[in-house]
This record gives structure tokens, sequence and C-alpha cells, in this order.
């Protein structure tokens, strides 16, 4: 899903959503819908079966009053046996419904002689016909129509038979109690009986006709099929040997509440059809039997069934254009998204030429397409501006290589200086911290006894400080003359950078003289740091301060000259201030006290190394942080003379 | 768990049989087939499947009898075909039996095909009736007098006085409550009650054989001079019948085709259903329960006595005919 194109996302979203409220909507619909139809099918079913019981009930009873009338009479009266046995011809004849009557009577309860006497009447090939069922072999005291109502002492009907000499017809037999008091005793005398046919109750169920397969059913209080479409169960089989044939529990339930006189509104599935239905039942008042009416579900709810059909066609074909539409829309948002992610992929590789298709809508893929243009553009327009500075960049890198290579060249680079000179070892370096740096050292002999030395340090940095460096350095190149001392130096230097300084720069400056027949030196510092005396003997002692201003700072500065003597062995070093304010990452300086100390520890060694070892420990101090100021040093170590002639002969000789 | 022991019983007993068979050697298909004839007490329903089976798979006749099962019904007492001669063998209960030798009889018993009696009371739960005490005053539907040795010694060994109803062959005088308790063959009026919509829970249930009054019922009977003559013949159909009956409870399907069947040829109303009951029941009458004496068709001597005992007890007989005289064994030897 995650992976999934926006197009499948959409229509997985969308189309789940609209199929759950359709099917929610469905479902409501139909389960409301059959509610409707079950509650009306139940009103009418119930209606239906109470009518039809009505109409049985109303024959039923009509007969029931037959031989009921019959008993309170034969109650009361003795009747001779042609009496009776008119009585008996009148009914059979006078009563359509009535097959049959018989008065049978209790053992010598007809005339205190007969053990068996039961004169019957019946209908038989268009007349009334007469036989005594007292026989031997049919023992009608112990036949259900005799012995039921006689032991319960009450009227009953009896289980439905055939009667097999009456034309296989299904009767029932509604049997009376009489009674007659016998020696001061009332006890039944007999039982008076109705045979009635069923073919009319097997008619009015058989005509009940529910849809196209509904249909009624009568089961007797044994449950005994009495009617059913399917003929082999009449009088054959019961509901519950149905219900065991076909392993139905439920059927056997419903089965007992239907013999049991109850009525209902069920679930049922027919015997006949196998199809589901429901079935309401009621019971016969007159004989406790009953009748069931099926209506079949799918016939009943054929209506709904077609309309859900329609719908759910209806909804496939929404479902279908549904997702037409939405592929659609998500095609017109991810066709111009998949395009524009392939121009940017494009343009990523550096193909700024790439075309961005033109997007006609005004909504946010527009925006989208617009917005991607406008970068294309800028981005070009970026790149083509960077390549012109990155070129003009490259040139002036090249330019300022020059000028760095300028510089340094203005700077004396052979260390040992003055190798053929034992009195003394002289050993200078300059770090700038950029292509060029602004500051300067030199030195040079003004005659065959004197060196002059100096090291500077021009504020700011960059171009402008290197060409004021290289204006320093040559105005003390060429100020600097023989005789001349320190200061006059300065007060000259001073004089003509103040003159024309429009860009207000100024240089600190230590400028000194060595008498190499004697060590002595004179020296004028202009806002420099004090530089070192390194002596033989170990220790280290700041050259005294002599007053002085960074030159270029005031015109008419009058600078002041002081002495110091190096004995044999002793050096002087002089340092810019990249030295001692070089920095680390934790933004400590490496400060006066530091390279006091590492001078100390270097003592003894070759200038040359002693320059190298402080280098180093600058560099161990900064710790790769980018160098933020030139950093320049200078020793001169004095060895001591053994000619001291060399002055006195007034040599003059300029090494550089 | 009872099942399942009796099944195995049940197979052991086939393999037994059939080792028997193929032992004895069945007789020469160029023999001639001894004619023969069987009347059962009733209709052909499953009762009576083991011999219906045996005639349909040929069974009679691989043990060389032409079998004729006369129909019987109510129409045909099989205890006067078997005396006038119309009947060879005839299926008659023990009770019959024993009375009729007793009356001069000379007939014999050569096999006890049911082990029990199926013969029962039943009562309706909703009448107060859970115990035999409870029956006492009650009314009860009993049938003719060999139906009523067991109920009435019954009634005798709780002390009961009972108010007797005859009772017919329908069961409705007992579903209308016309009577408290009624008779009913476990494998017949019970399983018809069922039927009617009554459910077992709701019915008491007073079984004789468990009550120490197993009286067994239906025995192969023939006359003496019948088995003097050919005790060959007796012991062939004898075997035969057992051999049909053991088929029947292997193929309850088929038994139950060729009985329902025979019911509709007969215009029989019935339901595959109830027949079906009729022939499992058989079954847990007929074969011998796990740990029982008597092997198939035998007649323990303790059943023979008990009946007798009662028989005379009820003052239905004189005297006890003798066991030996009255049953014989039969055994595959008899058959040659």
């Amino acid at each position: 899903m995650k992976n999934r194109g926006l197009a499948f996302k959409l229509v997985l979203l969308i189309l789940s959503s609209v199929t759950l409220i359709f099917l929610l909507i469905f479902g409501y619909s139909y389960t409301y819908s059959r509610k409707i139809i079950v509650e009306n099918v139940e009103k009418n079913a119930m209606n239906l079966a109470r009518a039809t019981v009505n109409q049985i009930d109303i024959v039923l009873s009509s007969i029931e009053k037959v031989p009921e009338n019959l008993a309170y009479v034969l109650d009361r009266s003795l009747c001779s046996g042609e009496e009776l046995n008119n009585l008996l011809k009148h009914i059979v004849q006078k009563n359509d419904e009535i097959y049959g009557s018989a008065v049978a009577f209790e053992p010598l309860a007809y005339d205190g002689k007969k053990g068996r006497y039961a004169p019957y009447f019946y209908k038989g090939g268009g007349e009334i016909k007469y036989s005594d069922l007292g026989t031997a072999s049919y023992q009608y005291f112990f036949q259900d129509w005799y012995q039921i109502p006689k032991e319960l002492n009450k009227p009953v009907w009896t289980e439905p038979y055939f009667d097999e000499g009456g034309g296989n017809i299904i009767m029932s037999t509604y049997s009376v109690p009489f009674y007659r008091t016998m020696a001061g005793k009332k006890g039944i005398a007999g039982i008076i009986t109705s045979d009635i046919s069923l073919s009319w109750l097997q008619e009015i169920v058989a005509s009940i006709k529910i849809a196209k397969t509904g249909y009624a059913f009568l089961i007797s209080q044994n449950g005994t099929f009495v009617t059913h479409p399917k003929k082999e169960l009449v009088m054959n089989e019961t509901i519950f040997s149905q219900a065991e044939t076909r392993g139905d529990e439920e059927l056997r339930r419903i089965g007992r509440k239907m013999i049991h006189g109850k009525s209902g509104f069920v679930p049922f599935r027919s015997i006949l059809t196998e199809k589901l239905c429901w079935m309401v039942y009621a019971p016969l008042s007159s004989t406790k039997w009953s009748l069931g009416v099926l209506f079949p579900q799918d016939e009943l709810m054929a209506d709904v069934i077609r309309l859900n059909k329609t719908l759910i066609i209806l909804g496939l074909l929404g479902f279908i254009f549904l997702l037409v539409v939405i592929v659609f829309i998500a095609r017109s948002i991810t066709r111009p998204l998949s395009v524009l992610a392939g121009a940017a992929e494009d343009i990523a590789k550096g193909n700024l030429d790439v075309s961005i298709p033109e997007i006609r809508t005004k909504d946010e893929v527009g925006q989208l397409a617009q917005s991607f243009n406008y970068m294309k553009t800028s981005l070009k327009q970026y790149i083509v501006d960077l390549t012109e500075t990155t070129a003009l960049k490259e040139r002036m890198e090249s330019e300022l290589q020059i000028a760095h290579d300028i510089q340094m060249g203005l700077l004396p680079k052979i260390f040992p200086a003055f190798p053929d000179m034992p009195e003394f070892d002289l050993y200078a370096t300059l770090e700038p911290a950029r292509e060029v740096g602004g500051d300067l050292f030199d030195f040079f002999f003004l005659d065959d006894d004197h060196l002059c030395f100096n090291v500077g340090d021009v504020s700011g940095k960059g171009v402008p400080a290197s060409l004021f460096m290289a204006i320093t350095k040559t105005l003390i190149k060429t100020r600097a003359t023989k005789d001349m001392p320190p200061e006059v130096v300065l007060n000259q230097v001073n004089q003509d950078l103040s003159e024309d300084n429009p860009s207000l720069l100024f240089v600190t400056l230590f400028l000194g003289t060595l008498n190499i027949k004697d060590g002595t030196i004179e020296y004028c510092n202009g806002g420099h740091n004090p530089p070192y005396i390194i002596r033989e003997s170990g220790e280290i002692e700041a050259v005294e301060m002599t007053g002085g201003l960074a030159l270029g700072v005031m015109e008419d500065f009058s600078f002041q000259s002081k002495r110091i003597v190096l004995n044999r062995g002793d050096a002087i070093f002089i340092y810019s201030d990249g030295v001692t304010e070089a920095m680390n990452s934790r933004h400590e300086l490496f400060s006066e006290a530091r390279l006091e100390g590492e001078l100390k520890k270097l003592r003894g060694l070759p200038v040359g190394d002693i320059l190298a070892g402080v280098t180093e420990k600058i560099r161990e101090f900064s710790q790769g942080e980018p160098q933020t100021d030139d950093i320049t040093m200078m020793i001169i170590q004095y060895n001591g003379s053994d000619d001291v002639t060399l002055n006195d002969l007034g040599m003059e000789d300029d090494i550089v | 768990m009872v099942n399942v022991k009796m099944r195995e019983k049940c197979k052991l007993i086939i393999a037994a049989t059939l080792f028997l068979i193929i032992i004895s050697g069945a007789p020469a298909e160029g023999d001639i087939l001894k004619k023969a004839s069987f009347i059962p007490q009733w209709v052909p329903q499953a009762q009576f499947a083991g011999y219906y089976m045996a005639l349909e798979k040929g069974i009679y006749k691989k043990h060389g009898i032409d079998l004729t099962i006369i129909t019987g019904g109510p129409d045909y007492s099989p205890s006067d075909l078997l005396t006038d001669r119309r009947a060879d063998f005839a299926s008659l209960w023990l009770s019959t039996g024993i009375q009729m030798r007793a009356g001069g009889e000379n007939i014999l018993n050569i096999a006890q095909i049911m082990q029990r009696s199926a013969l029962m009371l039943v009562a309706k739960k909703a009448n107060g009736i859970e115990k035999p005490q409870d029956m006492n005053g009650r009314k009860v539907g009993l049938w003719g007098p060999v139906f009523q040795l067991q109920p009435r010694a019954f009634f005798r060994r709780y002390d009961l006085t009972m108010q007797v109803i005859p009772q017919s062959f329908s069961v409705n005088l007992f579903l209308r409550g016309g009577v408290d308790v009624a008779s009913a063959m476990w494998y017949n009026e019970y399983h018809t009650i069922m039927n009617c919509g009554i459910n077992p829970d709701e019915l008491t249930t007073f079984f004789f054989h468990e009550h120490g009054l197993n009286f067994p019922e239906d025995g192969i009977y023939v006359l003496e001079e019948t088995y003097r003559k050919d005790p060959a013949l007796c012991a062939a159909f004898v075997l035969a019948s057992i051999e049909g009956w053991l088929y029947a409870f292997d193929h309850p399907d088929e038994a139950l085709a060729v009985t329902m069947r025979n019911l509709k040829k007969e215009h029989i109303p019935t339901t595959l259903v109830h027949q079906k009951w009729m022939l499992e029941r058989m079954k847990d009458l007929i074969l011998p329960e796990a740990g029982e004496d008597a092997g198939m068709g035998g007649l323990l001597i303790e059943d023979y006595s008990r009946v007798a005992r009662g028989l005379k007890s009820m003052g239905l007989i004189d005297s006890i005919p003798g066991f030996t005289s009255f049953y014989k064994v039969i055994s595959d030897k008899d058959e040659k």
C-alpha cells in the first residue's frame, strides 16, 4: 500500500468506502423490506389459518351436536330397540356429513341380557344399511372409539382412520358416552358415535394455495398427516416420523407445539419442496388437530429479491463508473506529477534544458508545474552567474597566487643567511594566513659590521596589507643607510608612511642594528611585540620597550632608540603577534608565557631548529584550527667576533 | 461400550458360524432341496428380517432347504399352523411354547432366537410415575394372557394393586390418558409412542428383563415328529436362520429394503424409520450380551425355568415340562 501509486490508493480507499456505504444501505433496505413483508405475511397467514380453522370447526361442532343430543335423550329415557333404530336411521339419513352412527352398549346395559349390542346404521350403496357391531370377532369394547371416551368419561374425536369398506376414504368418529343409573349407581351405559368422512375437510385444506408452491396440511392429535400434498405421508407417517427420517429436531419441536394445541408462526422447511417457508399453525378446537399453512419465502420475497437484484446491478454499474472516474482523475493528477518527477531527476543530473510539460490547469498541479518551471529558469540563471563568479574568483585567486609569490620574493629566503659570517646565525620565517599577508621581515648589512634587521606587522590583512607591507619594506630599505641610527630610520619611514595614507593603515615595526664586532644592538620599537633575548645562560628576557607608536599613525612622531648587548651565545628572538595570538579550538591563545616556555626548552639548539621547534609547537597547539594571522619569527644568535678590525676598516657591504 | 463389545462379539460369532458352515460343508449342488415352510408370528416387519434375508440371499438353499415363508398376520395363528402341519417351522414366544408343550402338544424348541424380553411398561412422568411404587392403584393397559405373565409377576413383586384395562393394539388409549401405564414392545409400540410426539425423557420405562423377569420371546418351534424324521433339516433351518440374522445385522440397509418391499406388497402402512428402529432393537435382543452363556439361538435353562415357573404360578400350566424334552440343542453336526 505504501509503495503503491496515488491512483491505486485513491481507487482503493474511495471504492471500499463507497462499497461499504452501499452495502450498509442495501443491507438496511433488504432487512427492512423483508421485515415488512414478514410482518404482512404473518398477519395474513394468521388470518387465513384462523378462517380455515373456523370453517372446519363450524362443520365439526355441528356434527358433534347430533350424538350429544342423542346422548342427552338416552341419558333420560330408555328407548325400545325399534325406536333407537329409527332414531339412528333418521340421523344418518338427515345428516349429509354423517356417514354412519351407532349406539354401542356396555355389557347387559341394553336389556340386561345381551353381553354386547351395538346397532349401527351407515350409508352404503345409496341406501341406509344396518348391522350389529356386537360380534365376537369385532370386540368393540376394545376399539379406540369405544374405549377412549369410556375411560376418559368424555366425548372424543378418534384418530382418523381409513375406512376400507367405504371406498378408501378417511374417516373419524365422534364418540359420546351416555349414562344410566343401575342398581342405584350412575354409570356409563354405552357410547354413541357419528362417523364422518373427512374428504370435505381434505378438500378445504387442499384448496389452500399460497403463491406457486405454498400449501396447507393437517395433522391429527398423534401428529399423523390427515392431509398433505405428498400423498404417501397421509395416514401413514406422523410429523415426528418425518422429523426422524429427516433428522430434523426443529421439525419435531414444531410438531410437538402443533399437537399440544399451540399456534404460531415459524420458519419451516417444506417437506414437499424442501424450500424454506414460513409456516403458520393453529389448532382445530373440536378435534384438537392442527392446521399448518406454508408460505414459500422465496416466492413471497420475489419482489424484494428482484428489487435487490436490480439494486445490486445498479450498484455494480455505479461502482464501475466510479472506478473509471477515479482512475481518470487520479491519472490527470499523477501523469503531470510523474512527468515533473522525471524532469526533476533530469535537472538533478544537471540537464537544465529539459522541457517542463505545459500544464494548462490552474489547480495545485498547474501551480506546481509553474513553480517548477520558474525554479528551473532560476536555477539555470544561478548556475550561469555561479560559473561567471567562479571564473572571476579563479582569476583573482591566480592573481593572488602571483601576488603571494611576489610578496614572498620580497623576503630573504636563503637560510642560514650569511653562512660565511661566523659571528652570528640568522633564521627567519613568515607564514601568511592568506595568500598574501601584512607581516614583513628583512635584514641587510648597513656596513661591514652593522646588520640591520627588522620585523613588522601591518594592520589588516590581504592585498591592502601586503601592498602596505611592500611599501614599508621598500621604505625601510631605502632609508636605512650607513650610520643611521634606528630611531632616525623609523622617524623617516613613519614620516613617509603617514604622509599619504588614505587607507589609514599602520604597521608595527621592530628595527635594530647589530654590531657584529661587539654584539651591541641598537633598536627602536614602533608598537611591535617586544622581542626576547635568549641568554646563553638560559634566561629569557623581554627586550625593553622604546615607547614608540606604530608607524603611519602619527606623522611627526619622534622615535627613541635603545641599546642592548648580546654576549657570545646570546640570541634575540623577534616575532609577530600571529605567534602569541595563535588560537586553538577552545579559543585559547598560544600566549607569551607558552612562547617563553618553549624558547627555554629549545635553548641551545641551532637557531634554525629553534624556529622549526616553535612552529611545530604552534601547529600542535592550534590542533588544525585555521591560521587567523600571519606568523613571522626571526632569530639572531651572536657568536662573538675574533676580528674587531672589520668595523675599523669601515667596510660597507650590503649582502642583499 | 456395550455396543462395541457386542459388535466384536457379533464378528466373532459370524466368523465362528462361517467356520462351522465351511467345515460342515454345504450340500453339493446336485442334492435335491428339501421343501419346508415357516410361519412367523406377525406381518413381515423387521422383527423377522433375519428369516427374510436368509431367504433373499439364498442361505436356506445353501443349506439344502427350499423354504416358503408363510406371510403372518392377524388372520394366522402360528401355533395352529404348526399343529395342523400347515407349517413345518413356526416362530412362537417361549411362554406360548411351554404352554403348548404342557398342554400336550408335542412341539420342540430348536432355537431361542431372542435372548431378552422386549415387553415393557411405559408411563408418563407427567403423571408422577417414576418408579414401580408410583403405579399403585393406577390404570394399566394389558394385552392378552400371554402378554400379562410378566406384568402380573411384576405387580406382585412390587406389591402393586392395579386397575387392569384391556389394551388394544393401538397406543391411543395411553396417548389420550385413558390409561396411566401401557404395555409396549420395545421394538414396536415404544417407537410408535415416540413418533406420536412424546419424547423419551417424558416417559418412565420398565423393562421386565431389568426387573428379574426376563421371559425371552421369539423362538423356533417344530413338531417332535418332524424333528425325529429329519433332524438335519431342523439343524439346517436353524443355522441358516441365524446366518440370515447375522447378515441382516451386517447389512441393515439391505435388510430394511427387503422389509419395506415385503410390507408394501402386503399393503401394510409403515415407515422406514420405524422398521429401522425395530431392526436395531432386534440386534439388541437377539445377540447375546458379552459374558452371557448362551450362544446365538441358545436357550438357557434358567430362562426356561423362570418362564415355566411363572406360567405355573399363574395357573396357566399344571406341570413344568422337562427341559431336555422341550429344547433340542442344534449344532453344526446335526445338519449332516
